[in-house]
């Protein structure tokens, strides 16, 4: 990669519980990446490059300018990591939906960890597993002997285990998210710390179709895209679609509508909203046509899963978090 | 925000004093607590009323937020449909609350912790019958146990596996 210069800034990769979407991402800048590696070094990236843990910890504290850490923490070893990292960056960024909101393994917040084990490593149809082993954190066979990181009850957010500076949204980021958030951080003047480094407006703002948007659609149905042929040109909303785009930030230039497919809301909120699912959770009820509550009920069931739909990037960094432990559910691990 | 000192009769479950938030519309349900509060009528006084120009100023983040902070009910209180002072204020609140009511379902909250109900001005007695029912409901619930730190203090105690 580039030369090790001491003046350039040092910058440090990681993954957590992510798919590696958020890496692809950064691979998927291809020519413009060789601007960003030109102008800094990499001094920890273990997708693409041989480092260890070892080596980030013979790192004075603060000697990486900034991390861009992916993924959602689940187990310990996210979080040890997530907290070695820390230490050692002056500036710590959240990459993607899953380090900045939970991400789609959040919605593994709606189960606890037993049941989770259960459904993974003893029910499914294709394993055979009578005994019910399950993953151990420790094993010693023949003298020797294996750690494997605990997995955690529930899943957080980056800013929920350590302190972070900036976020950059989406499932993935689209290149040129990344790449202007980059610019950002490598200018002269840092935003506010806190800040998500993307437009501070509603995907509608940026969207090819906002001219066909209704000033107050109404619902008699919520639709999916597989039930209809779906205009390539009118609001997705105005055909009766579960758009997430007025409750979703823009950045993404509007890239699954483009696609003809509803945005599903992976950037997450604006500044001004706090719970991205409770916000468009009103606005979709509220276009409801009816005023008879059997109807508003037939309405809205044709939304068959709301806490899916409303929180698929954003239920650990949602006001609930996750849902409450020992509800109808299997028992929890004794305590 | 709600403080939330367990306190040592919390500790026990027979005891338990649920903690009620209720979102009072200014041009109904509010005027009939105050009715009741001046005729004297006696409700648990397990609710922490917010005056609210129109239920339908509800957002469902306060719900969630209530609930986050330690509430362990939450009450909707508004005009009869057809005498909302906005017109359409109460539909609007009625059509989230049918979905909120999903959400928090599946979010593991009991349904009897999230409640609706249209209470004109006159009302008063509504409000003593409603309130009453519900703390009663949530008190045999137990506590939700919701609250930031709980979640915190679940996460320090957890044993990994
Ligand atoms: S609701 Fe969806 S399709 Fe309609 S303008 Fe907004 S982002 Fe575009
Ligand atoms: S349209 Fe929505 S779901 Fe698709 S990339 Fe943009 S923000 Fe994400
Ligand atoms: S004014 Fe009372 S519900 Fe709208």
């Amino acid at each position: 990669m580039s030369d090790k210069s001491p003046d350039k800034p040092k910058v440090a990769f990681y993954w957590c519980a992510s798919c590696g979407g958020c890496e692809e991402a950064v691979v998927d800048l291809a020519e413009a990446i060789l601007d960003v590696v030109a102008k800094v070094d990499i001094v920890f990236w273990p997708v693409a490059m041989d480092f260890k843990r070892k080596d980030v910890e013979s790192m004075a504290d603060g000697s990486i300018t900034a991390t861009f850490l992916n993924g959602a923490i689940r187990t310990s070893e996210q979080e040890s990591m997530a907290r070695l990292l820390r230490s050692k960056s002056q500036l710590l960024v959240a990459l993607g939906a899953c380090s900045h909101l939970g991400g789609i393994p959040g919605l593994a917040n709606l189960f606890d960890r037993a049941s989770l084990m259960q459904e993974v490593y003893v029910h499914p149809p294709s394993t055979i597993n009578a005994e019910g082993t399950l993953p151990q954190t420790h094993y010693q066979d023949n003298g020797h002997s294996v750690e494997l990181p605990a997995l955690h009850e529930t899943v957080r957010s980056l800013d929920q285990v350590v302190d972070v500076d900036y976020y950059i949204p989406g499932c993935p980021p689209t290149p040129k998210t990344f790449l202007a958030a980059v610019q950002i951080l490598l200018g002269s003047e840092l935003p506010v710390k806190g800040t998500v480094l993307a437009p501070d407006c509603a995907l509608c703002d940026e969207c090819p179709r906002k001219d066909t948007k209704p000033e107050k659609p109404v619902f008699t149905e919520f639709k999916r895209p597989q039930q209809m042929l779906v205009d390539e040109e009118k609001c997705l909303l105005a055909q009766g679609l579960l758009c997430m785009g007025p409750g979703t930030r823009s950045g993404c230039e509007a890239l699954c509508v483009r696609g003809n497919m509803p945005c599903s809301g992976c950037y997450g909120p604006t500044s001004r909203v706090r719970d991205q699912g409770a916000k468009i959770l009103s606005c979709l009820a509220s276009l409801v046509e009816s005023k008879d509550e059997a109807e508003i009920d037939r309405v809205l069931s044709t939304i068959p899963d709301p806490v899916g739909t409303f929180y698929r990037y954003g239920l650990p960094g949602s006001l609930l978090r996750r849902k409450k432990p020992g509800v109808r559910q299997a028992p929890l691990p004794s305590r | 925000m709600l403080s939330r000192q367990p306190s040592a009769s919390e500790t026990s479950q027979a005891k338990f004093e649920p903690r009620i938030v209720a979102f009072f519309c200014n041009w109904c349900t509010y005027l009939a607590a105050d009715l009741a509060g001046t005729s004297r009528m006696k409700y648990a006084p397990n609710v922490r009323v917010v005056r609210l120009m129109c239920s339908g100023r509800v957002d469902p983040q306060f719900v969630l937020d209530a609930f986050a902070h330690g509430a362990d009910g939450v009450f909707i209180g508004g005009c009869h449909p057809g005498d909302c002072h906005y017109q359409e204020g109460n539909y609007k609140t009625l059509k989230r609350y049918h979905l909120l009511k999903r959400v928090l379902k599946e979010m593991g909250i009991e349904e009897d912790r999230f409640r609706l109900e249209w209470i004109s001005a006159a009302e008063a007695d509504r409000v003593r019958t409603a309130i009453n029912q519900m703390v009663e409901k949530v008190r045999d619930l137990g506590p939700l146990n919701l609250e930031l730190k709980d979640l915190e203090n679940a996460y320090a105690e957890e044993v990994l596996v």
